[in-house]
């Protein structure tokens, strides 16, 4: 029997306005597809389009057209509520900046990824963090963790509500070498003991050279190149 | 979670939290302390008239009689003759006359002189009558004998058995002691009423001190009066006997709208006090919005971070909302505590210097009215900032901070 897929995008346009009026395209994404587990790389320099995508494939932004669907749910056309459900339940996200929330405690911020689907659970989060290797550190507040260990926490955060797909978006723009390459692996690591499907947008080459498949957006994407898409 | 995001965002700006609080409890504390001791104040007054209908003395304003007679305040008016008050006292619908004698004191005590049926199952309060308490007795007629109210009592630490010389006037002077010694048989059973705050003498103890006029022996300062139960009639056949007819004596009656008649004397004072505490409320509804529109301004990316990860628009509105709610809630809580720092003061001038029985915390419908507009003005102060929040676009907020 055939597993639905992680992801599906088909047909996808998106275009902003124009501070000179009209539209600039900015993505026209044929095609991409993820299995369930499957994990991929997305490359792309800086002002390609890879957070637009992203967000497109999140629900946080609506495409102009096309068609996309997670875990077997169809996300556009879905109203937002439709939408923020669909994130809650079925996607993980990681940031470049990690996104924690200063004030809460690592285990706090990892129950924020639960809290809007399964329900904020301890037991849960706390795995989560075990999973990371951060489980001591559960009470700390980020601007008590490294760097490196703040990452720890947002992959925690992402995993903790076993999504279909984990969206990571620049993982490691704000880490070094070896804390970069540590991180990818318990990325990885951790998506495939879920069972989750990954796509990692990056430009740097050391994360691309951990991913056995990538996806090149400035080949994907057949928009006309812009100066620089913000 | 909800909770936990308005804790951590109170936390975040707890500076301007707790300035919006205190404006919060400040104006709630105001506007209760201003509104309860206006409309108890004046009940407690009303109460206090011991259960008095009127009072009659001489020629004179008629609030200046019921001070003197009734709250032991101000100076008698003049003298009423024995004859007098034997005339209202036979009255058939004057159920009570009691005569009063002031002009003495002891150390700003004010000695009251009275007779024997003041302690002859008098009611100052319905069901409460006059009484000593156990352990002394009633004074005894002819004999220098006091029977002291309680406040006084305590303030002047004596005890059962104690003498003392009366001084000349109702203000205390050194050099005006009599040489007349009195001593004390009982201590009148507290009743919170100004009764509990003067010594209580025979009559003819007062009136015929060394010094006195020989030729007022026998004469009072008023006569407190009860009408029988049903003479309804008796207030207005009396008012046009003494006060439109006569020209010699007042009858301050009824005691209740005299009293009315002193508070509205203040309105302007509390319509002033009214509108500052009003004025203060809606500062502090302006210090909930700043506070709030701030706290959501500065983390419109933690926002932006909920909705990635799957908190709906309600969610942050809800969150926002429930931080100008908390302030509220907390300020009102503050400022109850406020009310009852401002209530007691004015309880214990109201009880000590006035000997009137002053209650903050009978019901008062300001005590629910008052926390519930101002909640309602802390919500409202954190429409704007609930309303950004929902409008709030993901994507803008999540864009990388450089």
């Amino acid at each position: 029997m055939e597993q639905t897929p992680a992801l599906v995008v088909r047909d996808l346009l998106k275009s902003f306005p124009s501070p000179a009026g009209g539209r600039v395209e900015v993505l026209r994404i044929p095609s991409i597809r993820l299995e369930a587990g499957q994990q991929v790389a997305l490359r792309g320099e800086s002002g390609l389009g890879k957070t637009t995508l992203l967000h497109i494939i999140s629900g946080i932004l609506e495409p102009d057209s096309g068609f996309v669907s997670v875990g077997g749910s169809q996300v556009t056309g879905l109203p937002e509520s439709g939408r923020d459900r669909l994130r809650a339940e079925r996607l993980g996200y990681v940031f470049q900046t990690f996104n924690l929330l200063q004030g809460l405690s690592a285990l706090e911020n990892v129950k924020l990824g639960l809290a809007f689907g399964r329900g904020a659970d301890t037991k849960a989060a706390m795995a989560a963090l075990d999973r990371v290797g951060l489980a001591g550190r559960a009470h700390h507040l980020p601007r008590q963790l490294s760097t490196g260990q703040q990452q720890r926490v947002a992959v925690a955060r992402a995993l903790a509500n076993r999504p279909c797909l984990i969206l990571a978006d620049e993982p490691t723009g704000n880490l070094d070498g070896p804390r970069s390459r540590e991180v990818i692996k318990l990325l990885r690591d951790s998506a495939a003991a879920v069972g989750s499907a990954l796509l990692v947008a990056s430009h740097d080459p050391e994360v691309l050279g951990n991913f056995e498949e990538i996806i090149d957006l400035a080949v994907l994407n057949q928009a006309p190149p812009q100066e620089e898409v913000v | 979670m909800l909770f936990l995001l308005i804790r951590r965002g109170l936390r975040q700006h707890l500076v301007s939290t707790a300035v919006a609080v205190l404006l919060v409890a400040l104006g709630l504390g105001l506007v209760i302390s201003v509104w309860v001791v206006r409309t108890e104040a004046e009940q407690s007054f009303t109460r206090s008239a011991s259960g008095f209908d009127a009072v009659l003395g001489a020629r004179g304003s008629k609030l200046q009689l019921v001070l003197n007679a009734l709250f032991h305040q101000e100076v008698s008016p003049g003298n009423v003759t024995a004859e007098d008050f034997k005339d209202i006292k036979n009255l058939p619908f004057v159920d009570r006359a009691i005569p009063i004698v002031v002009g003495d004191n002891f150390r700003g005590v004010r000695l009251v002189g009275t007779n024997a049926d003041f302690f002859e199952n008098l009611e100052y309060a319905p069901g409460h009558v006059y009484s000593v308490e156990p352990g002394g007795r009633a004074f005894k007629i002819g004999e220098k004998e006091a029977v002291v109210g309680s406040l006084a009592f305590h303030q002047l630490g004596w005890s059962i058995g104690t003498t003392f010389h009366p001084f000349h006037g109702l203000d205390y002077d050194v050099n005006a002691q009599h040489s007349e010694i009195f001593k004390v048989v009982g201590v009148l059973a507290p009743t919170n009423t100004p009764a509990d705050r003067v010594i209580w003498v025979p009559m003819e103890g007062v009136q015929t001190l060394g010094g006195h006029d020989p030729s007022t022996f026998t004469e009072m300062s008023a006569v407190l009066i009860r009408f029988k139960p049903g003479a309804k009639a008796a207030g207005l056949m009396l008012d046009t006997r003494y006060n439109r007819q006569g020209r010699r004596l007042t009858l301050a009656w009824p005691v209740a709208a005299i009293l009315s008649d002193l508070f509205s004397k203040f309105d302007w004072f509390e319509r002033a006090l009214q509108a500052l505490a009003y004025l203060v409320a809606v500062v502090a509804g302006a210090s909930v919005f700043s506070s709030v529109y701030s706290s959501m301004s500065a983390r419109k990316r933690d926002l932006a971070i909920l909705r990635a990860l799957g908190a709906h628009r309600g969610f942050l509105t809800a969150a926002v909302l429930g931080e100008s709610a908390c302030i509220g809630i907390l300020g009102c809580a503050l400022g109850f505590g406020l009310f009852g720092l401002i209530a007691s003061l004015v309880q214990e001038i109201l009880r000590t210097r006035i000997g009137v029985l002053f209650d903050p915390w009978a019901w008062n419908p300001i005590m629910v009215w008052g926390p519930g507009l101002m909640l309602a003005l802390s919500i409202a102060a954190g429409a704007i900032p609930a309303w950004r929040a929902y409008r709030l676009s993901v994507a803008d907020g999540l864009s990388p901070l450089s």
